[in-house]
């Protein structure tokens, strides 16, 4: 016989989910990042679909060895996955409550973001002087140079505009008006940059 | 233990003394501000929408007499299509309706980023005053129907509109696309962080459901769209051509545009546009459920398959955009499989009629305006959901695409559906937000003529589409074979203008009763939902004083032995008609 009211049933019932807190006992701010990302995401993937649909569409494709300097690239992709880290020692420093050290590693963070998005910069003037334009190129795939420029540079962008969060987010820190649970969301959007970057890379430069 | 204080994280909500109008009515950030913002804003596109509408009929029925221009019959459809579906019921079901329900009936304060709420509707307006605009551009606005197809959509010498219309209409998509993924992010986060006290996942109101599951759609599915109108755009300004093919001849020149695939663009916005109609019926369907029980006096049938078919229909609404490609020429197995996947979604979707109807079996119904237009509902989704199934068979689909049967389909299904459930929902909640109660003759008188005119205008198109008529024909009087549906196409006009005429109905009782209708109580139907435990109209932060803690879900009607016929989630110990004997308790 169910008794009446059903507070004692709820009370042993109690979950992360019974309303009242945060399930996953994070707030709204990053929980809010996270599903930004997974929207992102997609709209990457929208645009790898893109590639890849014209790339096996297209009787030829470009040898990449001879026009691009793979090795540059390589460089780009560790020192990206080297900011990782920098960005990952910020926060940690700043949990720990080393406010100045979590500056440096957060500086050493833009620095590398900004040399990626130069050597990115000096590919570009490379390929343009090779004479690739959005809608033709030497090497007869006009799709090669499009989706090249578009997906490079997409991914450019949210690496400047991560250089210009986390220049803000440095500044917070320093003045103390954020603490680790702040810069945990931004280093979750930088980690999402470098992922992607992982995904980029082998499509458009080494497969 | 009774006392229960609920802890939720503050956000300023301290009555604020003296807004200034501006900041009151204008960039407000309390979520019933922004959402009757939202409301008023897509009601006008409505009208918008519904008078381009009113243009085609006045051309399909008598098309001799010229009333548009073949470019202008065309930029009607586009129009009418872009703008009901993303300016109209998208935007209404979740800027609108998501807004001012989902802190009201979850209990909480307000959105989780009441800023970013402003933001997205201040998104929303650019988008809305662009398409707009672009009626008045050199060419007119876009012809090319509201899946905007490459490479007609990609090529701006293509027709008139096909110019700067054409730039104009990705440019407002892509603000609302935007503003609904900064809406999606607030309300995800909201009813995952914000629910008060008690309320857990199993007591959500099935509307909130709905529109939980529809924010996930949106946040996953309209970014594709997004970086398919992002291609689009540089297709059409830069000179990049994803979507253009290679030796495409434009007025007798051969186009600069080499190696895209138009078929690109299709698979793109389909993976999109499937969720998408599916984001115009979720909410909507919970809306429903939640009428249909107040108004039976029963608590809602099947919960948990309510909300598993929910689910349900959101995961599988990923698999089967093939199945709007089935003529685009995919191999034979492709075909198949979306032919299969689509059949297994209509299961979740007879699961959730059948325990409409199952609420409403033996309920005490009170045929009040709303839940005349909450069975309507019922009425016009089983039928565009049986025509469903015939499309999804992809021989029949071979014969039927592109015809007014698909019109029919997805007007019975998505269009009168959910149009039913915001008009619904308007008549249930409007004493709620504006303090009074509708005038519930005028609201009869409107339901019955909308009915007969949505029943009168969409039923003959399946005729109509089995007859072969393509659904965009400029020109039905030019083919023999159609000769039998001209006065078919008049008595769909007729009746589509009864359909127009019925809504001024609509708007005078809207009007009329903000201002002279009488005025409702906290409660005026006797509902259960949180949003009914608060003042009327809610004050800024929704309740005075501490949050209310809930102890049910808000189906607790007609409980056995109950004094009232109605429990609202907050009551904790049922109070009882006699003394002993009964007992309560959730269902
Ligand atoms: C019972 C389940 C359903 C099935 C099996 C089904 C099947 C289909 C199929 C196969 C098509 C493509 C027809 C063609 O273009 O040749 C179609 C079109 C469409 N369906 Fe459904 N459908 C169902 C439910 C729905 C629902 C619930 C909605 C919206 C709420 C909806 C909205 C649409 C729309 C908008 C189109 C036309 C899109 C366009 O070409 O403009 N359908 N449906
Ligand atoms: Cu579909």
């Amino acid at each position: 016989m169910a008794a009446v009211g059903t507070h004692e049933a709820e009370q042993t019932a109690a979950s992360r989910w019974a309303g009242g807190r945060s399930p996953f006992d994070v707030g709204w701010g990053k929980l809010m990042m996270w599903l930004f990302l997974m929207s992102d995401a997609l709209t990457f993937s929208g645009m790898l679909v893109g590639l890849w649909t014209l790339r096996l569409g297209s009787p030829t494709w470009p040898d990449r060895a001879h026009i691009m300097n793979i090795r540059l690239v390589g460089v780009m992709t560790a020192i990206l996955i080297c900011s990782s880290t920098t960005m990952a020692l910020s926060v940690y420093e700043t949990r720990r409550g080393a406010r100045r050290r979590a500056v440096w590693f957060l500086t050493a963070t833009i620095l590398a973001g900004f040399a990626f998005a130069a050597l990115q910069a000096t590919e570009w003037t490379h390929f343009i002087l090779d004479g690739a334009r959005l809608n033709t190129n030497p090497w007869g795939v006009p799709a090669f140079s499009f989706t090249f420029f578009i997906i490079t540079g997409y991914h450019g962008l949210h690496v400047v505009g991560g250089c210009v969060y986390l220049w803000a987010m440095a500044h917070r820190i320093a003045k103390g008006l954020s603490g680790a649970g702040g810069l945990e969301v931004a280093g979750l959007y930088w980690g999402f940059v470098d992922l992607v970057w992982v995904f980029i890379w082998p499509s458009i430069y080494l497969l | 233990m009774d006392a229960v204080a609920v802890r939720q994280p503050e956000m300023a909500h301290e009555p604020h003394p003296r807004e200034s109008f501006i900041r009151h009515y204008i960039f407000s950030i309390d979520h019933k501000m922004i959402g009757k913002q939202y409301f008023l804003t897509t009601m006008f596109m409505a009208l918008v929408g519904g008078a381009m509408a009113m243009l085609m009929r006045a051309h399909l029925g008598w098309p001799d007499n010229g009333v548009l221009s073949p470019e202008q019959y065309l930029q009607a459809v586009t129009m009418h299509g872009t703008i009901m579906i993303f300016f109209f019921l998208t935007v209404m079901l979740t800027g609108g309706l998501g807004n001012l329900l989902i802190p009201l009936m979850i209990g909480a304060r307000d959105m989780a980023f009441p800023f970013l709420n402003m933001i997205s509707y201040w998104t929303f307006v650019p988008g809305v005053i662009t398409i707009l605009l672009s009626y008045f551009v050199p060419g007119g606005p876009a012809g090319n129907g509201w899946t905007a197809y490459a490479p007609l959509s990609a090529v701006p010498a293509a027709e008139g509109g096909a110019g700067l219309g054409q730039t104009l209409w990705i440019i407002a998509i892509l603000f609302v696309v935007i503003s609904s993924l900064f809406g999606s992010l607030n309300f995800l986060t909201t009813v995952i962080n914000l629910r008060t006290r008690g309320m857990s996942m199993g007591r959500l109101p099935l509307t909130i459901w709905g529109a939980f599951v529809t924010a996930v759609l949106a946040l996953l599915s309209f970014p594709v769209l997004m970086a398919a109108l992002g291609l689009l755009l540089l297709d059409r300004l830069a000179g990049t051509s994803f979507f253009e093919a290679s030796n495409l001849i434009i007025g007798g020149a051969a186009s600069t545009h080499q190696g895209g695939d138009a078929l690109l663009w299709q698979h793109l916005f389909w993976f999109f546009g499937h969720p998408e109609v599916y984001i115009l019926i979720l909410t909507p369907m919970g809306v429903v459920s939640d009428i249909i029980s107040t108004f039976s006096r029963k608590p809602i049938f099947g919960y948990k398959a309510m909300v598993l078919s929910l689910a349900a229909i959101g995961f599988l609404s990923f698999l089967v955009w093939g199945h709007h490609m089935f003529v685009s020429g995919m191999h034979p197995l492709l075909g198949a499989a979306f032919m299969g996947s689509t059949i297994i979604i209509a299961i979740p979707s007879a699961i959730k009629t059948f325990n409409w109807c199952t609420t409403l079996w033996h309920g005490r119904i009170h045929f009040t305006t709303a839940m005349l237009f909450a069975i309507g509902f019922v009425s016009v989704f089983v039928t565009g959901g049986l025509s469903g199934i015939f499309l999804a068979i992809a021989p029949v689909d071979l014969y039927l695409h592109d015809t007014y049967f698909i019109v029919a389909h997805f007007h019975f299904v998505m269009a009168s559906a959910s149009l039913f459930a915001i008009l619904a929902g308007t008549y249930y909640w409007f004493p709620k937000f504006f303090g009074r109660m509708m005038n519930e003759t005028l609201g009869k008188i409107h339901f019955a003529l909308t009915f007969l005119g949505i029943y009168g205008t969409f039923y003959p198109m399946h005729f109509i589409g089995l007859h072969s008529n393509d659904r965009r024909l400029y020109e039905t009087t030019a083919y023999p074979f159609l000769s039998h549906t001209g006065p078919v196409d008049v008595f769909v006009s007729l009746s589509a203008f009864l359909l127009g005429f019925a809504q001024l109905f609509f708007i005078a009782n809207f009007l009329w009763s903000l201002k002279y209708g009488p005025v409702a109580g906290d409660n005026p139907w006797h509902a259960n939902g949180l949003e009914w435990t608060t003042t009327t109209p809610p004050p800024h932060g929704n309740w005075e004083g501490a949050l209310p803690a809930v102890y049910r879900w808000p189906y607790d009607y007609s409980v056995p032995g109950a004094r009232d016929d109605y429990v609202p989630q907050t009551v904790q110990a049922i109070p009882l008609v006699a003394a002993a004997g009964a007992g309560g308790g959730e269902a």
